[in-house]
């Protein structure tokens, strides 16, 4: 993994020059992807899996710092965990999301920084322990406003707010989707200050367990590739009424936990 | 000097860049490096919408008694245009000079600098530099000999802190890292507002909330009643949204209440109307306002609200298709939190 934090700490600089360039031959591309996939999934089979997992991404990212992604599942109940990387990124697993009795894999829709022309992988794994993998290509085109993950620190004084937001009507039997959006900087360690030419420290959300009346719905293991004030849109089994409980923790080991009640309709 | 706040200016250069000569150190004494900026930026560095042939390496305007402006170029930063796609120019005072904003890129500043020479022989003695994005501040690493007050936002050191490294890169892989500048930090730290003396002419600096960007200053010449609104007020040029969506209007509201007569856009024509032609960017911002909050509203997810938002703005900007998706992307991330 040394090669990853070593791209980490030169993205930067190296981001319109010498790395995509090199990277633009197909077959480091797939190299490159050989060599996650063994990291993140060791010895295990990943198959071909379009019928299985859907990736919609943008082919163009306008922003780079907020590139939104939708994975979809064709049997969501078959399936146990799904896993997205960016490949070039310089922690390229963005998001590990393992689902509960409560949870629904059908849709999970977040928001993640690109660093630079990549693949982006969905693997979805299967209760019997399957991998199923699609792909993207995503050219993030940067722009000059804002570098991904410069961020208002103003808004540091709202860390940890969170809301909820239920999408569309509920349907009997159907599952329903949620929105959650927390206030977080998800500073990703690669801001240099030019008065002392050091990085400002990273500090971004590593895991959010939500529960509903007890039961889980998903578990999130995450990284510095989640966008800026980290949304994420999931589905809750059709008994969607209760208590819906949000556990967040962050790399400095704060704690944001929030209860929304579905009863009333979410926040 | 309510508001006002001393701190260090400083130069920064970038480790893998070429050393640029210290302040303190006069031209004279580096007669190459002299020879190829001159050289530079009076035979190729230029585009020739810009060079004028007999005035000096700018066409610049007086577009009001003693203040000067040069119209930059509605594109985006090219090898070729060097950054010099503000509108960048300067105030004459009967004892100094103040910039703003001193340009897109060192070779953008230094063609500046040389362009206020021709002109005055008075003192540059501040650079006021708006806001944080590079097409205007780029430039002000070329003033370091003249020892100038650097003028900035109060938010402006944090703003180049995050991103000045990742713009310099950026900027070096277009023209080369001689030619792009170095990060200047601002000496004097403005939170609300303080007015700066140039002999018998006050001009008025303000620092607003988040708008544009979260780090915006502008100016008012009493002496005129001249409005420097700097890129809070772009005009025929697409508007880029970098700040707060609500912040920005709010803000031109309040700069609607000026006395001014006419003002100079960050963008666009050297001088407009003022405040009617405030009404154009007001009108865009706030159809992507409404089209936004309609999409959350509605329960639109933000990868379809921006292909949509403020669509019916299409045809009255230049470059709307490079920025509109980014400035919808900004607009909703803000507006979902209400």
């Amino acid at each position: 993994m040394t090669r990853f934090a070593l791209t980490g700490a030169l993205a930067g600089a190296v981001l319109f020059t010498s790395a995509a360039a090199a990277l633009d031959d197909e077959a480091a591309r797939t190299a490159r992807w050989n060599e996650l996939a063994q990291d993140i999934f060791g010895a295990r089979q990943i198959q071909q899996g379009d019928a299985k997992i859907n990736l919609e991404a943008p082919e163009r990212a306008e922003d780079a710092a907020l590139v939104p992604v939708t994975i979809s599942v064709q049997n969501p109940k078959d399936v146990k965990s799904i896993t997205l990387v960016i490949d070039d990124n310089p922690a390229p697993v963005a998001a590990h999301v393992t689902f509960g009795p409560a949870g629904d894999p059908q849709s999970l829709k977040l928001r993640v920084r690109v660093n630079q022309y990549t693949y982006m992988h969905a693997i979805a794994e299967t209760k019997d322990g399957g991998l199923y993998e699609t792909h993207r290509f995503v050219k993030a085109s940067g722009g000059c406003s804002a570098p991904s993950g410069s961020y208002d620190t103003a808004a540091l004084a709202e860390i940890g707010q969170m809301k909820l937001r239920l999408v569309g009507d509920p349907q009997a039997g159907q599952a329903r989707e949620a929105q959650l959006l927390i206030r977080h900087p998800n500073f990703n360690g690669m801001q240099r200050d030019p008065a002392t030419l050091g990085y400002t420290p990273a500090r971004f959300l590593k895991t959010l367990d939500v529960t509903l009346n007890g039961e889980r719905v998903l578990h999130l293991d995450s990284d510095i590739s989640l966008a800026a004030d980290p949304a994420i849109t999931f589905a809750v089994t059709a008994l969607a009424k209760g208590k819906l409980a949000i556990e967040a923790h962050d790399s400095d080991n704060a704690v944001f936990a929030h209860n929304f009640d579905l009863g009333t309709g979410g926040s | 000097m309510r508001g006002l706040r001393e701190t260090r200016t400083t130069a920064v250069e970038n480790l893998s860049a070429p050393s640029l000569p210290p302040a303190a150190s006069p031209m004279t004494a580096h007669p190459t490096r002299r020879k190829i900026l001159l050289g530079s930026f009076c035979l190729c560095c230029l585009p020739s919408a810009i060079r004028a042939s007999d005035a000096g390496p700018f066409a610049m305007q007086e577009i009001a008694e003693g203040i000067h402006i040069r119209r930059g170029l509605d594109e985006e930063a090219t090898q070729a245009n060097e950054n010099a796609i503000a509108n960048t120019g300067f105030i004459v005072g009967r004892d100094a000079v103040l910039v703003i904003d001193p340009g897109g890129s060192l070779a953008d500043g230094e063609c500046l600098r040389a362009t206020i020479a021709q002109i005055t022989s008075l003192p540059v003695k501040y650079v006021v530099m708006s806001h944080v994005h590079p097409d205007h501040i780029f430039g002000a690493s070329a003033f370091l000999k003249d020892a100038p007050v650097y003028i900035g936002h109060a938010r402006l050191t944090e703003a180049l802190q995050q991103r000045g490294a990742y713009y310099r890169e950026k900027l070096s892989a277009l023209f080369g890292p001689e030619q792009t500048g170095t990060v200047v930090l601002p000496g004097m730290e403005i939170r609300d507002r303080a007015e700066i003396d140039l002999g018998s002419r006050i001009i008025e600096v303000i620092a607003h909330a988040p708008a544009h960007t979260v780090c915006d200053v502008s100016l008012f010449d009493k002496e005129t009643g001249t409005l420097l609104p700097a890129d809070l007020l772009f005009v025929q040029r697409m508007p880029s949204l970098d700040g707060s969506l609500r912040g920005w209007l709010k803000t031109l509201d309040e700069l609607k209440n000026h006395a001014a007569a006419r003002a100079v856009p960050g963008h666009g024509p050297v001088v407009v109307d003022w405040p009617s032609a405030s009404a154009a960017i007001t009108r865009y911002l706030t159809v992507l306002e409404r089209d936004t909050r309609r999409a959350i509203t509605e329960g639109t997810s933000i990868e379809a609200a921006i292909k949509t938002a403020a669509a019916s703005e299409r045809g009255e900007w230049k470059l709307f298709d490079d920025y509109n998706t980014r400035n919808a992307t900004e607009a909703y991330k803000e507006l979902e939190w209400e």
